[in-house]
């Protein structure tokens, strides 16, 4: 069971809790939901507790990031889209995190679960419909039919234009998800690897270096994996509020 | 259609919007997985999806506010602050160096009043020196050739007294000879007459 590569992702019990039939006990995965923001925000609340004006290495680490993702936001949906920063930043430093504690041995990555990142993926597609409708109302169906094409290819456009939107929320959701459960059974299963070689007697022990080199390498890519799939994350929904904010924008 | 019994639990309470899609995302790829281990793949099996929702709504909720309300104020905050304060400090510079250049500009005009005004004390103090030279060299001149005059005037005088006593030495000298060679007295007068034609020759 220890080698399986899957047994990472199962999920247990802690806290049994049960509403009207439903189970909602405290699990592996809401523990570590818990630590992604617990994590999150103490670091963003400690980092900046001096609040100089000549940043510490962790007070510069925090304003990075919030001025990494203000950029990008601004870039992406434009100053009127700066209403969004909240959501996007919690987002950023919710999956980053995620994603870097689940890198710790024996931690579960939250991530790796269909379930959140669909839920992250429809909250962003959400915000953009609610706000696109309550801002623009029905001008912002412009979204669906870009200016400057001929009246007879209008349907099609639309068309596409239309399952393109429907499936942002899977692409945005399958993308984090199946990143991060790939890495963690890829490295689970070259780390498997080097433990049953081993068990084999001397030339076992030789044959696993490879296995081992390959982990170690892996495990720097699944660093950069965590990272890069954050990253994709809040560019992506600042493209995506961008349409909200700007419907005939494209 | 392929509702495992866990789905069928949860399924009729899954009123979150959230729960209905993923739910048929599980059906359709959890079924590969499903034959090869006891349970459903994890990640798509639906058991704990009330509980991951239901959990995720909280945490990230309570982030979310958690961020909104302190944390993006404060970095915001700090990043405005240092801002201000570097654009004070490049204001404060720049009135500093309008400040330094009037000051040099000031400075500059005052020597080259002070120079003008040290040239003019000098040229003036020059010619009040001329003036007094020449005027000390006047009274010294005149003096002098005042000086001159009366020494030369008293030189005259003395030569006439003294030409004068010439006379009466020349008649008592001439009488006494006479008196030696002849024994006997000339008179006063004709003493005078030959001592006058003397002089006069000489």
């Amino acid at each position: 069971m220890s080698n399986d590569p899957i047994h990472q992702f199962q999920i247990s019990k802690i806290v049994p809790i049960e509403i009207g039939g439903l189970d909602f006990s405290f699990t592996n995965a809401s523990l570590f939901m818990v630590a992604s923001v617990a994590c999150a925000a103490g670091f963003l609340y400690f980092a900046t507790s001096a609040r100089s004006v000549i940043p510490t290495r962790s007070q510069s680490v925090a304003e990075m990031s919030y001025e990494f993702i203000a950029n990008m936001l601004r870039e992406g949906a434009g100053s009127h889209g700066m209403k969004f920063f909240p959501l996007v930043f919690s987002l950023f430093m919710f999956v980053l995190t995620a994603n870097l504690l689940g890198m710790f041995p024996y931690f579960y990555t939250i991530t790796s679960q269909i379930i959140v990142t669909f839920a992250l993926a429809l909250l962003v597609i959400g915000t953009v419909i609610v706000y696109g409708f309550y801002k623009h109302g029905l001008g912002f169906l412009k979204l669906f039919v870009p200016s400057g094409i001929p009246g007879l290819l209008i349907p099609l456009v639309v068309a596409i234009e239309v399952i393109s939107f429907l499936s942002r929320p899977v692409s945005l959701s399958v993308r984090l998800f199946a990143n991060m459960l790939a890495g963690h059974i890829t490295l689970k299963v070259f780390a498997g690897f080097v433990a049953s070689l081993g068990a084999l007697g001397a030339l076992g022990v030789g044959g696993a270096i490879l296995p081992l080199i390959m982990t170690v390498a892996l495990t720097g890519l699944e660093f950069l994996v965590a990272f890069l799939q954050a990253y994709v994350f809040a560019v992506l929904t600042c493209m995506y509020l961008n349409d909200a904010v700007h419907p005939g924008g494209h | 259609m392929f509702v495992t019994s866990a789905y069928a639990q949860t399924a009729p309470a899954a009123t979150d919007t959230h729960a209905a899609p993923a739910g048929e995302t599980h059906t359709e790829t959890g079924a590969a997985h499903g034959g090869e281990h006891a349970g459903a793949f994890p990640p798509f099996d639906p058991t704990y999806y009330p509980s991951t929702l239901l959990w995720l709504v909280i945490t990230f909720g309570l982030f979310y506010i958690v961020m909104k309300n302190v944390l993006v104020p404060r970095v915001g905050g700090i990043l405005e602050t240092r801002r201000e304060r570097i654009s004070q400090d490049l204001d404060e510079a720049s009135r500093m160096k309008a400040e330094a250049d009037a000051a040099v500009e000031t400075y500059e005009k005052e020597l080259a009043a002070a120079r003008s005004k040290g040239h003019q004390i000098a040229a003036s103090a020059r010619e009040a020196a001329k003036a007094k030279a020449a005027s000390d060299r006047a009274a010294i001149e005149a003096e002098l050739a005042a000086k001159l005059a009366a020494a030369e005037a008293r030189i005259a005088e003395t030569k006439t007294k003294a030409f004068a006593e010439v006379g009466q030495i020349a008649e008592d000298t001439a009488s006494a000879i006479v008196d030696q060679l002849i024994g006997g007295k000339a008179t006063g007068d004709d003493i005078k007459a030959a001592v006058a034609a003397a002089k006069t020759e000489a």
